[in-house]
């Protein structure tokens, strides 16, 4: 469908640029992270990324623990492609591409352990608190997923719970409670077009992509969460490869949450 | 009972402090933000594009779909659940009416022009900002416009008129409460949103359009100077 741009994505590898004059694993600029910048949500956080921009808010709530987790709380991640954020997105429900980015968003937060879910129980078996973190988007020029998951860590870690009495929460008085908060887990998607890798695509690279590979890392370089998408297959040296670079960046990301 | 000092220690006709700026959204034909005090509308227009499906297609004029929304961690309560309420259909349909007489989308046969309202978080008067932010979006979008549109919510607190009710004044508990938000063509004076709940007597009510139609006049003056703002820091960088 875009070959002619693909063939044209390809002739500039050739000679070791992209579309942008960057290098394979340069991230656009600005590049900035911002937390707060709401005052209605727990929990909040803005990340630019050259012209991509998402929003992410922490609301929490109160849930009955699942039955068989009695004594945990949880977390849910949520994610709507707005249709403000790009022309090709289309009102309505989720589809899939906005629950795959969800959930990989979740399951790099989930699996890396950062958040103690037994610690977020009040009274086991009745009571508990689930984090419920929104990702909106509000322009999507490509990346999606790294800035998505970027900011849903960033607004975690700035979340401080409302005050709950045992029965109710007052969403109008916050607590200077946070969070306790383990290793974060920090998420790079490499892309493979032809035999180059590369990180943050733009729009354009991102429709002619043969295959992806997120790699979430903690910051002792464990792996805890990988998603493959494309409809390339990639070899074991393809994914060796993509993971070092995941890995390699995800340092780079740390550094902007501090 | 009297409604002696506002909480938050404005004048009766002061509004809450506004800041507005166009062409945030790159992706956008048009786009633009207008925050009032803690409610803060986000507005992207799409179009005119080619509409889809087919029969819903005008073959005589362009059709304009608004779509207002809440962010889920909009709200100062509990999360707002995504996938649009009845009350966010509805302030969508009046704000497509609040927007449509300031249009001319005969030039644009079978063709849509989406707008796009995000709140990311709101404290009163919501549908207000919202449509101040399309109105200026719509500008930007380079569309034939006979005037902007500015809106602003105005209404009774007890025994006072005021402007710009925000949430502490919505629900006053001491006194009866009516809020009438109104949008407004500031140039041609008309009026092109009204709603109202509350109590308030026609000639309070008067008044109270009086003091919306002064507040939509200096609103009209913060849209259109947020408009030129985009393209004097655009000649400036030309330079």
């Amino acid at each position: 469908m875009y070959n002619e741009l693909k063939n044209h994505i390809l002739k500039l590898f050739g000679s070791n640029t992209r579309l942008d004059g960057r290098s394979f694993t340069e991230y656009r600029k600005p590049f900035k992270v911002e937390t707060g910048f709401t005052n209605t949500a727990e929990g909040s956080a803005r990340v630019i990324l050259g012209k991509t921009e998402v929003l992410a808010g922490v609301k929490m709530e109160i849930m009955e623990p699942y039955p068989d987790t009695q004594d945990e709380g949880s977390i849910m991640v949520g994610a709507e492609l707005l249709p403000l954020s790009n022309p090709e997105f289309e009102l309505g429900p989720p589809g899939i591409q906005a629950i795959e980015l969800a959930r990989v968003v979740d399951r790099g937060i989930r699996e890396s352990k950062c958040i103690d879910f037994k610690k977020l129980c009040i009274t086991e078996g009745e009571k508990a608190w689930v984090i419920v973190i929104d990702i909106c988007p509000i322009n999507d020029a490509g990346n999606l997923l790294d800035v998505s998951a970027l900011a849903a860590v960033a607004a975690i870690k700035s979340a401080k719970f409302p005050k709950f009495n045992g029965e109710k929460i007052d969403y109008k008085e916050k607590t200077n409670k946070g969070i306790e908060l383990g290793d974060l887990p920090m998420s790079v998607t490499v892309i493979k077009i032809g035999d180059k890798y590369l990180i943050d695509p733009d729009s354009d690279e991102e429709k002619v992509v043969d295959a992806r590979l997120t790699v979430a890392s903690l910051s002792d370089g464990t792996l805890c969460a990988m998603q493959k998408g494309g409809d390339y297959p990639l070899a074991a040296e393809d994914i060796e490869k993509m993971i070092d670079i995941g890995l390699e960046k995800g340092k780079e990301l740390r550094k902007l949450v501090k | 009972m009297t409604y002696k000092t506002r909480a938050d220690g404005r004048k009766f006709d002061e509004t809450r402090k506004i800041e507005a700026k166009v062409g945030i959204i790159p992706n956008a034909d048009g786009s633009a933000y207008f925050k009032i005090g803690n409610t803060w509308a986000y507005a992207a227009v799409y179009g005119p594009r080619n509409l889809h499906p087919k029969f819903l297609q005008d073959p005589s004029k362009g059709i304009l779909r608004c779509n207002y929304n809440m962010m889920p961690f909009s709200s100062s309560g509990e999360r707002v659940r995504p996938g649009g309420s009845r009350r966010s259909k509805e302030i969508s349909m009046v704000t497509e009416k609040a927007l449509l007489p300031v249009l001319d989308l005969v030039e644009y046969p079978n063709s849509v022009v989406d707008v796009f309202i995000e709140l990311p978080q709101t404290e009163a008067g919501s549908r207000c900002a919202g449509i101040c932010a399309a109105s200026m979006a719509l500008a930007d979008a380079g569309l034939a416009m006979k005037d902007l549109v500015a809106a602003i919510s105005v209404g009774r607190v007890d025994d006072k008129i005021v402007v710009d009710l925000n949430y502490l004044e919505e629900s006053y508990p001491d006194g009866p409460v009516a809020d009438i938000p109104v949008a407004m063509m500031p140039n041609q004076g008309k009026i092109t949103l009204l709603q109202m709940d509350g109590l308030i007597s026609k000639d309070n009510l008067k008044k109270a359009l009086e003091m919306a139609k002064k507040a939509c006049k200096d609103i009209y003056e913060i849209q259109k100077k947020a408009l030129k703002e985009k393209y004097r820091t655009e000649a400036e960088e030309q330079v």
